[in-house]
Order: C-alpha cells, then sequence, then structure tokens
C-alpha cells in the first residue's frame, strides 16, 4: 500500500515464474560494449518493442530497466485490470444466466484469491513472451539498473557506463498523487498496488472519474464490494463526448456503484478505524467512510531522476520530455517515446511510437507522430471508445462536420446478446465522406474501433464503407449502417 | 376530463379547453400578494421563478382569450414585477436574488430563497422573458406604465457579463457559499433564450464570444433516419421557441447546415416519434403517437427486471431518446406542446393519450408523468398533481401555434433583435 509516493511497480513476490521471467534473482548484467548503436532506457511494451525492432535493423541494443521488464501495462495496467473486468464480467454474466438456468447463485460471492491467481497465471503467461532470456536470446543486452544520463552520450546503470550512439527513453508514468490533506496518514491505494489486495475490500472510494478510475470501480463492484466513485468533473471521462459520458455514469449506477460528480475530495482521515473522506459538492459537504482509497487522477511521466539536464535533454514535470514531431528530444541524439512524452499515454501508443522513434534514430526516417490516429478505450461496460477528431476539436479549427449515429439499440447482434446499450457516431467532413473520427459506445468497441482506425488510416469514406460486407450479425454492422445512413442522406 | 366530454370535440374546442385549463393552474397557485406561483400543485410547494415567467406571459394571452380581464391581468403582473423589484438582491444566503438573477425557488410567501437552491441563470431568462412580454403587450397608460418601467429596470439590472465568470460561456448557476457551480452544459440545450437575453442586454452583455463558445460544443447528428442538431429531452426543443419565433432566422451553425432552430424541433419531434414507434427498449404503450420523453416527474425505484434489463426509475428527471435515460415514462404534456411545429403530430398522440389513458388529464390538465410499464394493482403510475412549467409552456405554446402573441412582442423587442443579432442570426424577420 502506498504511505508515500512509490514508483515501483508491485509484482507479487509469490509469483516465482514471473520474477523468473521479468526479473530474474540470479541475473547478471552483461559485459558493456565499447558502444551500442541505441540504449534504451525503460524495458515497459515500449522499450521492449523498441529493442526487437532495433534488433531486426541489425543494430546493437541495451535495454534498461529499473524495476521489472513490461513495465506498467503488464506488471499493474492493461493486464491485470483487464483481467479483474473480466472476472467482475462473468459475476454479471452469472446474474444473467440466472434467467435461463437452475439453480444459480445470484448472490454467490468472489472468490479473491482465485481472482488473483487467475491474474497472476495470466501475467507468467504474457510475461514470458517479454523475458529477459528471450530478449537476451535476440541480441539484446538486458541491464537492470537505475538508469542516469551522463554529459557526453553516456548512460550510467549504477555502477555501469554505457556509451551510445542513439539513446531512447521510454521510461513511461507513474500515477499522479493529488494533495490530499490526510490522505498519507490513512494511506491509499493507486493502480500500481491495487492488484495486490488479498481480499474484496467491504467499501471502496474511487477518487477520480477517468478511464481507469471508472473501469475499477466497476469491476469492484461487482466483484462485491461497495464502491463509492468521486469525480471533480461534472461528468466522468473528461476526454469523451457528454453522451458517452453518461452512459459510463448510467451503467455504473446500474451496476450499484454509488456515484458523487462535481465533488472534490478535501480532507481524508481515520475514524473509527475506517478511512474516511471529507468530502464538497459546490457548498454540500459529506463524508464517506471505506476500507480502501483508491486512487485514479491521471499519470505523470517518470523523468524526474534521469539526470536528462546532464545531456541537454529538456523536460518538464507535468508533460515529460519535450520532442519535436520526430519524436527527437532537444538532444539530437536522444529520442523519447510512449508515456515520458505523450499525452496518449496508453500502451498501443507506447510499442507504436517506440519503434517510429527507433527507425527515426538508427535510419534516418522522418516519421511525424503527430500524423498517428490513435485510438483507445476504456475498457468498461459497456466499453467507451474514440478515434480521431472530437466534434468539438472539428470546430475549433473551423471544419463543419455531420455525426452519423446508430444506437446499439438498432443493431441486430446487439439485440441479440443483450448489449444494446451505446452507439456508434461517426463524424464526417461536410461535402466528403472523409471520415475525422468516431465515438463508439458498446460491448465491444475496443475491437469495433479499430475498423473505423483501419477507414481512417486507408483513407476509406463512409461512400466506400457502404460498399463493404459486414457479416450479419455482428456489432460491427453498425458501422455499415452508419455509412448506409451516409449514402441515404447523400446521394449519389 | 373524461372521455365523453373530449371525444366530442373539434380539435380547436378540445385544443382551447386543455389550454385554458393549463392557464387555470396560474389562478390556481398564485399568490396574488406577490405575484410568486407554486412550482407544482403539490402542498408547500414553494414558487419556481421560472414558472413565474410563465405565468407573466400567460396573463396577455388570457386577456386577449376573454379568460381574465385585463385589469386583473395587469394586477397581477404589477404584483410581480413589484415584488421582484424590491426583493432583497444581495450575498445574503435567504436573498431573493443577486446581480439582478433570481434563485430558482422561493417561499411563496416571504419570496426568500428556500432549499439552498442556485440562484439560476436559465430561470432568471424565464422569468425575465415573461417580464419583457409582459412590458410590450401592456403598453397603455396608468399602471401599465409602471409595469413597462419595473421590467426595463429589472432587464437592466441583470449583470450578465458577472456570471460568465471570465469564462467564453455561462456557469448554470451560483451559490453564495461557493460561487459559480461547474455543471457541465455541453450541446445544444434550452439555453438558446438566456444567451440571446444576455447578449441583448444595453447595461451588462456577454461578451461577443459566448454564444460562439456554446454553439461549438453542439452535434450535428444523422439519427433515426434524418439530421438534427442533437438534443435528448424534448423540453429542449421546446423552451426558448415558446418565446422566440425561430422560424427563417438563422445563425452562422444553422446557414452553414442550411435548417433554422423551428426546423429543427420539427425533426426533433419527429425522431422522438420514430424512437416511440422503434420502442427498442420494448415499454407498454410507446408507439408513433406515444411519445413526449422529457424531463418530468417519474418512478422512483427498482423493478426486478423481466429481461434482463436495465430497470430502474428515476424520479425526476430529464429524461432523453435515443440513449436515455429512458424509463418508460413520458411527460403527457409534451406531445400537445409541440403544436406550433407538427399540429397532426401533436392532435392524433394527444387524442391517443386522452382515449387510452384518460387518467393523464385531470380538470384539464396534464400530468407531469405518466408510466404505464409500472403498474400496482392494474393501475399505471401518474405522477400526483401537475406542475407549473408544464402548464405554462402548454399556455404558450398553443397560442403561438394559433396567435402567436408571445411571439409577435418579441419580434419587436429591441433587446431580443440585438441578442439575436450579436448571436449572429439574421435573415427572416430579422432582416439581412
Amino acid at each position: 500500500m502506498n504511505m508515500v509516493s512509490d514508483t515501483a511497480p508491485v509484482v507479487y513476490s509469490n509469483d516465482a515464474d514471473v520474477l523468473e521471467y521479468l526479473r530474474p534473482p540470479q541475473w547478471t548484467n552483461p559485459l558493456p560494449r565499447a558502444e551500442y548503436d541505441l540504449v534504451i532506457v525503460g524495458a515497459g511494451p515500449g522499450g521492449i518493442a523498441a529493442a526487437e525492432r532495433a534488433i531486426e535493423l541489425g543494430a546493437s541494443v541495451a535495454l534498461v530497466e529499473r524495476h521489472w521488464l513490461g513495465g506498467n501495462s503488464l506488471n499493474v495496467g492493461s493486464v491485470p485490470s483487464k483481467a479483474l473486468i473480466y472476472t467482475g464480467s462473468l459475476c454479471s454474466d452469472l446474474r444473467m444466466a440466472a434467467y435461463f438456468f437452475r439453480p444459480v447463485d445470484v448472490d454467490a460471492v468472489a472468490d479473491f484469491s482465485a481472482v488473483v491467481s487467475r491474474l497472476q497465471g495470466l501475467r507468467a503467461r504474457i510475461a514470458e513472451y517479454h523475458s529477459a532470456d528471450r530478449l537476451a536470446r535476440a541480441g539484446v543486452d538486458v541491464y537492470f539498473g537505475h538508469a542516469r544520463f551522463l554529459e557526453g552520450q553516456r548512460v550510467a546503470v549504477d555502477g555501469t557506463r554505457l556509451a551510445f550512439r542513439k539513446a531512447l527513453v521510454v521510461t513511461g508514468a507513474r500515477p499522479r498523487q493529488p494533495d490530499i490533506e490526510g490522505l498519507e496518514s490513512t494511506g491509499y491505494r493507486t493502480s500500481t498496488d491495487v492488484f495486490d489486495l488479498e481480499a474484496v475490500a467491504e467499501r471502496i472510494a474511487v477518487i477520480g472519474g477517468g478511464p481507469l478510475g471508472c473501469e475499477l470501480a466497476q469491476a469492484f463492484c461487482r466483484l462485491g464490494s461497495n464502491v463509492t466513485i468521486i469525480q471533480n468533473d461534472p461528468k466522468f471521462l473528461p476526454r469523451e463526448e457528454r453522451d458517452a459520458a453518461e452512459i459510463m455514469s448510467r451503467s455504473m449506477a446500474r451496476d450499484g456503484v454509488q456515484i458523487r460528480l462535481n465533488t472534490t475530495v478535501v480532507g481524508a482521515r481515520m475514524n473509527n478505524g475506517a478511512k474516511t473522506l471529507d468530502m464538497l459538492n459546490n457548498d454540500q459537504k459529506s463524508s464517506l467512510d471505506a476500507d480502501e482509497i483508491l486512487l485514479s487522477v491521471g499519470r505523470v511521466p517518470n523523468v524526474d531522476d534521469l539526470a536528462l539536464e546532464k545531456c541537454d535533454v529538456a523536460w518538464r514535470k507535468d508533460h515529460g520530455i519535450v520532442i519535436d514531431e520526430f519524436l527527437c528530444s532537444t538532444n539530437p541524439r536522444i529520442y523519447a517515446a510512449g508515456d515520458v512524452c505523450m499525452s496518449h499515454k496508453f500502451t498501443h501508443v507506447a510499442k507504436f511510437t517506440a519503434i517510429m522513434a527507433v527507425e527515426n534514430a538508427l535510419l534516418d526516417a522522418r516519421h511525424d507522430h503527430r500524423e498517428l490516429i490513435v485510438p483507445w478505450c476504456t475498457f468498461s461496460d459497456p466499453e467507451v471508445a474514440h478515434v480521431g477528431t472530437q466534434v468539438w476539436e472539428a470546430k475549433q479549427q473551423g471544419i463543419p462536420l455531420t455525426t452519423y449515429t446508430v444506437p446499439m439499440q438498432d443493431v441486430d447482434r446487439a439485440i441479440i446478446d443483450a448489449q444494446d446499450t451505446g452507439f456508434v457516431k461517426i463524424h464526417v467532413r461536410d461535402g466528403t465522406d472523409q471520415i475525422l473520427g468516431a465515438t463508439i459506445v458498446a460491448s465491444r468497441a475496443s475491437e469495433m474501433i479499430n475498423e473505423v482506425t483501419v477507414a481512417m488510416k486507408a483513407g476509406i469514406g463512409l461512400r466506400e464503407l457502404a460498399g463493404v460486407l459486414h457479416i450479419y450479425p455482428s456489432q460491427a454492422e453498425a458501422m455499415h449502417m452508419a455509412a448506409l445512413a451516409y449514402v441515404r442522406a447523400q446521394p449519389g | 376530463m373524461r372521455m365523453s366530454d373530449w371525444e366530442t370535440l373539434s380539435d380547436a374546442a378540445l385544443v382551447d379547453r386543455l389550454q385554458r385549463g393549463a392557464f387555470s393552474y396560474f389562478i390556481d397557485y398564485a399568490n396574488g400578494d406577490n405575484g410568486l406561483v407554486a412550482d407544482t400543485s403539490r402542498p408547500e410547494s414553494p414558487c419556481s421563478i421560472a414558472v413565474v415567467g410563465f405565468a407573466l406571459s400567460s396573463y396577455p394571452i388570457a386577456v386577449e382569450s376573454n379568460w381574465i380581464a385585463r385589469g386583473e391581468a395587469v394586477q397581477r403582473t404589477l404584483a410581480t414585477l413589484r415584488f421582484f423589484m424590491q426583493s432583497a438582491q444581495g450575498e445574503q444566503e435567504d436573498a431573493t436574488g443577486y446581480k439582478g438573477f433570481y434563485y430558482h425557488f422561493l417561499d411563496m410567501r416571504s419570496g426568500r430563497r428556500v432549499w439552498q437552491c442556485e440562484l439560476s441563470l436559465v430561470d432568471t431568462s424565464l422569468l425575465i422573458a415573461g417580464v419583457l412580454t409582459a412590458a410590450a403587450f401592456f403598453d397603455g397608460d396608468g399602471d401599465e406604465i409602471e409595469i413597462r418601467e419595473l421590467a426595463d429596470a429589472m432587464y437592466r439590472r441583470i449583470d450578465w457579463r458577472w456570471a460568465q465568470a471570465g469564462q467564453v460561456t455561462l456557469a448554470q448557476g451560483w451559490k453564495p457559499g461557493c460561487g459559480f457551480l461547474h455543471y457541465g452544459w455541453e450541446g445544444y440545450n434550452e439555453a438558446t433564450l438566456l444567451y440571446v437575453l444576455a447578449l441583448g442586454s444595453p447595461t451588462h452583455p456577454l461578451s461577443d464570444d459566448a454564444f460562439a463558445g456554446w454553439t461549438m460544443t453542439y452535434q450535428w447528428e444523422n439519427m433515426l433516419g434524418r439530421d438534427v442538431l442533437y438534443s435528448g429531452p424534448l423540453f429542449t426543443h421546446y423552451f426558448s421557441h415558446a418565446w422566440i419565433d425561430f422560424r427563417g432566422i438563422r445563425d452562422r451553425f444553422m446557414r452553414e447546415k442550411n435548417c433554422d432552430y423551428f426546423e429543427n424541433s420539427v425533426r426533433a419531434i419527429a425522431t422522438h416519434r420514430e424512437y416511440g414507434a422503434r420502442n427498442p427498449r420494448g415499454f407498454v404503450g410507446y408507439d408513433r403517437n406515444f411519445w413526449g420523453i422529457t424531463a418530468g416527474d417519474g418512478p422512483t425505484g427498482e423493478e426486478k427486471p423481466m429481461d434482463f434489463r436495465d430497470r430502474r426509475f428515476f424520479g425526476y428527471m430529464s429524461r432523453g431518446i435515443p440513449f436515455g435515460p429512458d424509463d418508460g415514462t413520458i411527460s403527457p404534456w409534451a406531445m400537445l406542446a409541440a403544436l406550433p411545429f407538427d399540429a397532426e403530430a401533436a392532435l392524433v398522440g394527444t387524442r391517443q393519450l386522452l382515449q387510452r389513458y384518460p387518467q393523464t388529464c385531470s380538470s384539464d390538465r396534464f400530468s407531469s408523468g405518466f408510466n404505464p410499464s409500472l403498474t400496482n394493482d392494474g393501475t399505471a403510475w401518474l405522477s400526483e398533481g401537475c406542475y407549473g412549467l408544464d402548464q405554462g409552456l402548454l399556455v404558450m405554446m398553443i397560442d403561438n401555434a394559433q396567435r402567436g402573441l408571445a411571439w409577435k412582442v418579441m419580434r419587436e423587442n429591441a433587446y431580443v433583435r440585438a441578442g439575436l443579432g450579436r448571436a449572429g442570426f439574421s435573415g427572416g424577420w430579422l432582416g439581412a
């Protein structure tokens, strides 16, 4: 549990397989080469993807990791959170199954040790693909230790100095710590250590209504906790449009999550063994008792102990390393990718930008990260996914657009699957069929959004999409229905 | 209303009767001493300033319809305006208003703030729209001069720019304990009237970029078969139209879309009918002539679902289509309020409602909410009593479909014309 700021991901100490893969206890750092073509600092998804690409290009590569290979995503991020969400969804399915099967105990309680056991097993299985041995066999020199840049083209890893031709920083980000009086004393968890809970807490207070806060609030609620989610803003998921956020809110409420929007936590204290949060909603004061407090109020880049200033790499505490369009820092030999420099802090963005940075650094390629079409998803039920331009962004740029909207309640497969909450909205530039962006709220939005992303990348407009066969019945048919609506509205 | 009563009435007679029934709310639930009108017909209901705005707009209609004498209307109006002009304005917790705005709910007798409610911008705009309507209608001598003077002073006193709070767009409200409220107000809604009145002020107008800032959040959507400036709850397509005749006048957004806000409401009503016909959640009663999902009273609690659907009930809630919230509750008045936009839809729907569910209209006044999907011993859930907002909107919308009194006086109002102009409206009755 976090009593103070802690940047180290927690890996379950009893998970020997994972340790063996991600930070082998007997590991000995290799003897360094005289100079590496590329030194990569940070072995999360971005670092590993970068190392694999650099090896493919024939480069000599050193990969430095301070904690565990796989980074947040594997250890305390996407993998464990989605595993928890999956198990929570089973609880929800159980209640639905009770309509068709007898007997089904709809009041069944989650066996949290089994939940955690599965989570660890999944991590071990996935960790194998990212193991230190595997990377070493591929030709990567893997170093465990704390990297600090030195003057010139060198990085110190504890006592070892690595010289580089080019370097790539992919150190990721960590949970933001808000300044709430008393919170250090009561204790709290973040995504870093919430997955080492050993039992379902009876009462959980989630502070923060961004993607991870919403995902975990719903998942823990489904696993049996009494969950209250507290959000400063008037809506959840501030980056999403109003309708998506409102459906998200109602879906959490449907599952039993207590909703506190427009509410600020102004203090925390212990009260008869409970962790009590003092809250303010406009002028209304209230308190909430919880057994666990989960903080999810954003992420800050891991930049402050890399000695980047030694090599003239500019960075800002909140925004991370300053990069140009080609992911190059203010030092032309040092690049950055992923959460440490990108506003979109997602695993897929980290991997993609890391590969772009490697090719820019080693091949003098000119991959411009601003041209990326970035999809993202909140893995709630229903999922909330987006790609491309939001309506308000288009308007700020003076781009007139029309949104083609298909409610999921009109999609046969969604009806069949009892997953008809949500919508597909595809934004199209007026006078054309060019797709500018899309928001999908659906049970399978994370899969469906990829079709729109492909269409945008390939320059496929809605008119052409209307001519693409879609499987019936499928939820992706909603995209086809939007395309057909476009053709009806814009014949010829 | 008993079925046998209305079945023999012509459309015109039926509408007149329902309009007069709605208007009688203001006679029954107004405090003659201060002009305040109760939010609902329920005992101990406080005053809603928005309902007062509808009342002030309805008195002239009642005069023109010979339901009350002009002198009575003048006295009712004068009492109201005198109260609002003289009542306490300030930062104290129980004032009536501040900076020219008024608290949403007031004690019916003292006129002071109740329920720790917010200083409401949109409800003040509904009140002041009624004030301006009254001022324009009462153009005679004597007491009517005072009406005009008080109305002008009330309007000029409102510090709209203060309510911008240094931002481009308006906050929804303010409270003495915490300042401006941070509720989200994203997308098209009932605030057009608020922005127009706030932009037209000769004393404290909004900044030039305010309206464009708000319209930046609009979404123009093709849904359920037609292009529409989307907003889920039906009332958002009505309220501003109670006072402003949007036929043929367009702002920049509507010029781009080759539409206007009146036509948009016509389309929104069509989408509501289409939603009723599709009835995706399988609610009892819904069809093309049974619709009206909007803000209003509704049942609370949760019903054990028969089909593992979400069967929560939302109480008093702003309901909307197609994304919800929708718990099977409609507002029975909402179909008739569509009269200026789609008379056929309004009349067919209202007649069908009265035939199938006559209990939704009692003493010629529609209930705020009705949910035939939720029954108790065979009786469908029905909101008790009625709400002043619903009655006032009906009085005005029926008049706008026939006589257009409020539209006419507001078309000639210099403040409204100035506000529309600053919001970028042109064409139609505004000229180039």
